[in-house]
């Protein structure tokens, strides 16, 4: 998502030479975190901030407001070379939650199942844990298994599971490649099975969607502003595109 | 009549830069423990660190540093047992056995191995080595805790080789002439007069070792798999406390038990390395004085 931030700002600037962006990358928790101790002006995130953290920003004299700016699928893959092309959204969370530990028990061959997470300091492990390991109920106990693979980026989670007909992770829309398999999800036995794309996250059907979130004072500088009205433009939406989020309208 | 005022100056500005390094140490450890404190005093210590699970944003969180410690023990452990033979075998090769004009050659190329930035040794641990082990013991997965021990192991071992090879050849010469003059070989001399005389600083040699492996970030985050299971064998993946610290820092919610409970790892790895960096400093002077 720093990508974004970055592009977006590279963009901003170049039509308003007068106004000076810093980005910086770190995860949703230091942008919220930079916010409540008004270190900046826009924390981007990809998740909602917690009621935890509007209280203290409170306490600061921070009244955060959000914006959705863009969303964001996140696709589940395998290698290609795993004939699994289809799970539904409580086999992931068995599978990652330790309950399932072989490929057959899901329809495919008899090889343990070596799963794959990014850490804890990512927004997406957040997002997956809440909506997939827990199925988004939010008292439900599961949990990742202890022996998944904790991964510092989406890039090693690529390389791992290219290299290893045995892994499966989830990954942004925008690092899927050729040498990687998506997988077809469905929120329940009922639901079809939905590959993650463009459209299936724009209009919904998909199940591992999120939005990506704009956070400022209630009372942001006009620079703020005008960064915000820039994001949401037509010509912010593009760029959304262009760095591989889905915009919030069909372009 | 200038230097009388000149030098007295430059002694004192000396000796309080040494006093302002000292103060930074003190000061690091105060903030450390007051920052981690509010963890300490709200969770019970005993089961801190003897707990299994370590599931700090679930709900209820659990702090258990134990998979954490044995992870970074796992770890630091492998990267000795592989640098120390290696390194006492450089170390006699370069100061006892070697001709003099290789000497020089093989000491810079072993130093220039510490000039290797982490980063770099983690992609070769990830895209070379791991794929390997992998392959080797027919493993889920090349992320284990070996493979973070083979690429520490490289970022130890200039530190190991330079002392233990400072240590050799501190060793006084009438020792070994001695050896040599009572018909020893040269091999007798080295294993039965020159090894045990340096022995103080091959252990201080060890220790540093330690110290540095333990506190390495970049690599282990990388190529360890980071799952916080309570190994059993050095081929699973572990979880190490710096790099919990490393991942977690950044997405933690602020003032969150999770928050402090990350100083707390902070404390307990600040102790660790005060004890092991103390070790080696004993051993260093007791060679020095006797």
């Amino acid at each position: 998502m720093v990508n974004l931030g970055e592009a977006w700002t590279e963009k901003f600037m170049e039509e308003n030479p007068s106004v000076a962006i810093a980005v910086t990358g770190g995860g949703s928790g230091t942008g919220i975190a930079a916010l409540i101790n008004k270190t900046t002006d826009i924390a981007m995130t990809s998740r909602e901030m917690e009621e935890k953290e509007i209280k203290l920003a409170n306490e600061n004299g921070v009244y955060p407001v959000e914006i959705n700016v863009a969303n964001d699928g996140i696709a589940i893959v395998v290698s290609p070379q795993n004939p699994i092309s289809k799970l539904t959204l409580k086999q992931l969370s068995d599978i990652f939650s330790g309950k399932i530990t072989n490929w057959k028990e899901v329809g495919g061959e008899d090889t343990r199942i070596v799963a794959l997470s990014r850490d804890r300091n990512s927004g997406t492990h957040v997002f997956f844990l809440e909506n997939v390991v827990k199925l988004g109920n939010k008292k439900n106990k599961e949990e990742f298994a202890k022996d998944v693979l904790m991964m510092p980026s989406s890039q090693a989670i690529v390389e791992e599971v290219a290299g290893n007909s045995e892994a499966i992770g989830y990954i942004g829309l925008g690092y899927l490649n050729q040498r990687l398999k998506s997988i077809a999800v469905a929120k329940d036995d009922a639901s079809p099975f939905i590959l993650p794309g463009e459209e299936s996250v724009t209009n919904g059907s998909y199940p591992i969607a999120r939005g990506l979130y704009l956070y400022a004072d209630r009372n942001p500088g006009m620079d703020a502003r005008n960064f915000i009205d820039f994001a949401l433009s037509k010509e912010g939406q593009q760029i959304v595109k262009q760095m591989d989020f889905v915009p919030l309208k069909k372009i | 009549m200038k230097n009388r005022y000149l030098e007295p100056l430059i002694e004192a500005t000396i000796f309080l830069s040494g006093l302002i390094v000292i103060l930074f140490v003190v000061l690091i450890f105060v903030f450390l423990l007051r920052e981690s404190i509010v963890f300490f005093t709200n969770q019970n210590l005993l089961e801190v660190l003897s707990g299994k699970d370590w599931y700090p944003i679930s709900d209820p969180p659990r702090f258990g540093f134990l998979p954490l410690i044995m992870g970074s023990l796992f770890v630091t452990l492998g990267a000795i047992v592989i640098a120390v033979p290696l390194s006492m075998a450089a170390a006699i090769y370069i100061s006892e056995v070697s001709p003099r004009r290789f000497k020089n050659i093989l000491k810079t190329g072993i130093e220039l191995l510490a000039a290797i930035p982490s980063v770099v040794l983690g992609f070769i641990g990830i895209v070379a080595l791991s794929p390997f082990i992998k392959n080797i013991f027919n493993l889920p997965s090349g992320l284990s805790a070996l493979t973070g021990s083979i690429m520490l192991a490289f970022m130890a071992m200039p530190t190991i080789v330079s002392i233990i090879e400072d240590a050799i050849t501190s060793v006084p010469r009438s020792y070994k002439e001695g050896a040599l003059a009572l018909g020893a070989t040269h091999w007798q001399t080295i294993r039965r007069v020159i090894l045990p005389a340096a022995f103080p600083g091959i252990i201080a040699a060890v220790m540093l070792g330690i110290g540095r492996v333990i506190g390495e970030t970049m690599v282990v985050l990388m190529i360890t798999g980071n799952a916080a299971i309570m190994p059993t064998s050095i081929l699973q993946p572990v979880r190490t406390l710096t790099a919990t610290v490393a991942s977690e820092m950044g997405e933690v919610i602020h003032g969150s038990q999770h928050y402090y409970a990350l100083y707390g790892i902070g404390l307990v790895l600040f102790v660790i390395t005060f004890f092991v960096n103390l070790t080696a400093d004993i051993f260093l002077h007791r060679k020095r004085y006797r």
